[in-house]
């Protein structure tokens, strides 16, 4: 087990620059999972650290020592491919073992090792068939097992869950996430899915464009995102931007979102907002469960609102609500029983106190 | 796939059997539509393999002259002939020897062609095709001139080295050496892009998972690469292997069959008998003692195929 870390790296392919020079501290035993959209150079990442891409620039270090120039075997690494890469004459023991079998180890050790593997992953059945005869996520649990035999210093993963089936995807990441808990390997994750990644990180780093927007746990990534990428990429159904402006008036500061609706600010808000140049196109950023059906008793920061709803989606626990402001769609998360219908007038609150101004121009949240 | 057709069978037969119209039931079932539509190529394949086939087996049981059955005559005959055992001695050396080295070098240049950038991979492609692709009576010809023993290139080359003259096509070892080697030379390329495919089908992230579980090159070759290619080694081998065994124009060209008889095939030699020597007969006998040869080579080389089928 070790630390790994990055520092100043950078991929180019002739004049293409997949990653651009970033700086990534991964502790020992952490669960880190790099997410972002396709060709945001996470698995670049993955793979440079793995040895199977070489670094154009800037240092990989694993365990304190530079690997920039050593081959994938003598780094003690263990990687999990998106389409399990089993080797399919092989059976399930044959693949868990040959890493170990190159490296000569005692037969008797092998088979315990295989054997605990096997046990931990619940396929101790299969063990001798080939990855042929075997279900998606029982080949991604060989897949695994590969990787944890050789009890290597990092776990690294390539997206190891887009070829299963939702359901299967959801019990498959409970799974990784057990298997953790239990081997404390350090582990580095690369999905395009941010549930995969707030569900199953220590830390998150959320990349774009072959940067790191932002690194942060879940519940930063979540609740105080740096970037309107960030604040876009992560949570389901996604933030709100809605056009705003500042705008004093008498002595209060109030945020104007139409002609029709302006709200004054909570303290905590107008004292961080109130140096904010007034004539700034700014976006109100408001995560959906932020935006519920009116209640008679309003907290306060929460304002009310009167609405017409374009489209309603019953989920069963909740009613998500959409509607215009000024043309910039909007979604909110209503009670299901809380009367919404699609084309029906509503009012509904928005609660300020959890809300997010950004930057229009350079997308920085403020 | 195949049990719902059984079954659908099942099910019109028992429906004809009510209507008593059974033929239009059998034609409207789906095994005997497929085989009527399939009719003119077993038809075509009768004609141009089965029947050349027994005939030769035919003509193996008359006489000389055609005119009397003689049964296993002409077979007995050969068997007590020294240039016969020498014949199938020479074409199992020949047929081994050259498939061996065709696939060893056929596997060896499609691995550096495989590894070669995309751009310049057709060029490399297409000109290691080219001895593959010239008839081999005509690129047999231009090696007839190579192996000449006073004015050939080879022997001029050698000289500069001290070496030589080397009777290439006047004796025994050198004559079965230059069979060989023309046949390589004109086979390798159709392993190797039959090698090339099968390297193209086995997927990067195998090496990839390969490399992480610490395989060097050769492991990797060894581990991944043999045994991914194993069906189409063994496919690609036994029809080399029967191809190469049949040949017959790289050593009628070159020496035909000589110097005394020693480079024969079963096929010049059979040519020499039967032909040549008007005893078609005994040529057919000849060649037909091909069939259990290849028949057992068959055998080994398929019997794990159909059984590891696609594991992938």
């Amino acid at each position: 087990m070790a630390d790994v870390s990055l520092r100043k790296v950078i991929k180019r392919y002739d004049d293409v620059e997949a990653v651009r020079g970033i700086d990534l501290d991964i502790s020992d035993h952490e669960f880190i999972v790099l997410v972002g959209p396709s060709g945001c150079g996470k698995s670049t990442t993955l793979r440079m650290i793995a040895g199977l891409e070489d670094i154009t620039d800037g240092d990989i270090m694993i365990g304190g020592d530079v690997v920039n120039d050593v081959p994938p075997k003598d780094r003690d690494i263990a990687m999990v491919f998106q389409n399990y890469a089993l080797y399919p004459h092989m059976t399930v023991a044959e693949n868990m073992s040959f890493g170990l079998r190159l490296k000569h180890y005692p037969k008797a050790e092998i088979k315990a090792r295989v054997t605990e593997a096997a046990r931990l992953l619940d396929i101790t059945d299969l063990i001798d068939r080939k990855p042929k005869q075997l279900s998606g996520g029982q080949r991604q649990r060989v897949a695994m097992g590969r990787a944890i035999v050789r009890n290597p210093k990092v776990f690294l993963f390539d997206e190891p869950l887009s070829n299963l089936d939702a359901k299967l995807r959801v019990q498959m990441r409970i799974e990784i996430k057990k298997v953790h808990q239990k081997v404390r390997t350090t582990t580095v994750y690369v999905t395009h899915d941010q549930v995969e990644a707030m569900t199953l990180a220590d830390r998150v780093v959320v990349m774009n464009k072959g940067c790191i927007e932002q690194i942060g746990t879940p519940n930063e990534l979540y609740h105080k995102p740096a970037t309107r990428f960030v604040a876009g990429f992560i949570g389901s159904p996604a933030m709100n931007f809605i056009p705003c402006r500042l705008e004093d008036v008498g002595g209060t500061l109030q945020i104007r979102l139409t002609d029709r609706i302006a709200f004054p600010l909570p303290p905590a808000r107008a004292a961080r907002y109130k140096t904010l140049p007034r004539t700034e196109k700014l976006l109100l950023g408001l995560r959906p469960e932020h935006l519920t059906e009116s209640h008679a008793h309003l907290a306060p920061g929460v304002e009310t609102f009167e609405t017409v709803l374009d489209v309603t989606e019953p989920m069963g626990m909740e009613t998500l609500v959409y509607f215009g402001l000024d043309g910039t769609p909007v979604c909110g998360r209503v009670d299901p029983n809380a009367g919404a219908k699609d084309g029906a007038p509503m009012r509904l609150a928005m609660d300020l106190n959890n809300m997010h101004l950004l930057n229009e121009a350079s997308g920085v949240v403020l | 796939m195949a049990d719902v057709v059984v079954e659908r069978g099942r099910v019109a037969r028992a429906a004809g059997a009510r209507r008593g119209s059974s033929l239009r039931n059998a034609l409207g079932r789906k095994s005997t539509v497929a085989f009527f539509l399939t009719l003119p190529l077993i038809l075509l394949i009768a004609l141009l393999v089965l029947y050349p086939a027994f005939y030769s087996v035919h003509l193996a049981t008359l006489n000389k002259s055609m005119t009397k059955f003689v049964g296993f005559g002409n077979f007995t005959f050969l068997f007590k002939r020294e240039t016969f055992w020498m014949v199938v001695q020479q074409s199992c050396i020949f047929a081994i020897t050259a498939v061996i080295f065709k696939a060893l070098i056929g596997f060896i240049v499609a691995h550096f062609v495989h590894n070669i950038p995309a751009k310049g991979q057709r060029k490399w492609r297409g000109m290691l095709l080219v001895p593959w692709v010239i008839p081999p009576a005509m690129s047999t010809l231009a090696w007839l001139w190579l192996f000449d023993p006073s004015y050939s290139a080879f022997n001029y080359t050698l000289s500069f080295f001290g070496v030589g003259p080397i009777p290439w096509l006047g004796d025994t070892f050198w004559a079965r050496f230059s069979v060989i080697l023309v046949n390589i030379w004109y086979g390798a390329p159709f392993f190797m892009i039959m090698y090339l495919a099968a390297l193209k089908s086995v997927p990067d992230q195998l090496y990839e998972a390969a490399a992480i579980d610490g395989a060097n090159w050769w492991q990797r070759i060894w581990y991944v690469t043999l045994p991914m290619m194993r069906n189409i080694i063994a496919i690609t081998t036994l029809f080399s292997l029967i191809v190469t065994f049949a040949n017959f124009d790289i050593v009628r060209i070159l020496t035909s069959g000589g110097p005394l008889d020693t480079t024969h095939l079963f096929a010049t030699w059979a040519f020499q008998v039967g032909i040549q020597s008007s005893d078609i007969p005994l040529g057919a006998c000849v060649s037909l003692f091909m069939v259990p040869i290849l028949a057992v080579a068959a055998i080994f080389i398929l019997r794990d195929v159909n059984k590891r089928g696609n594991e992938a």
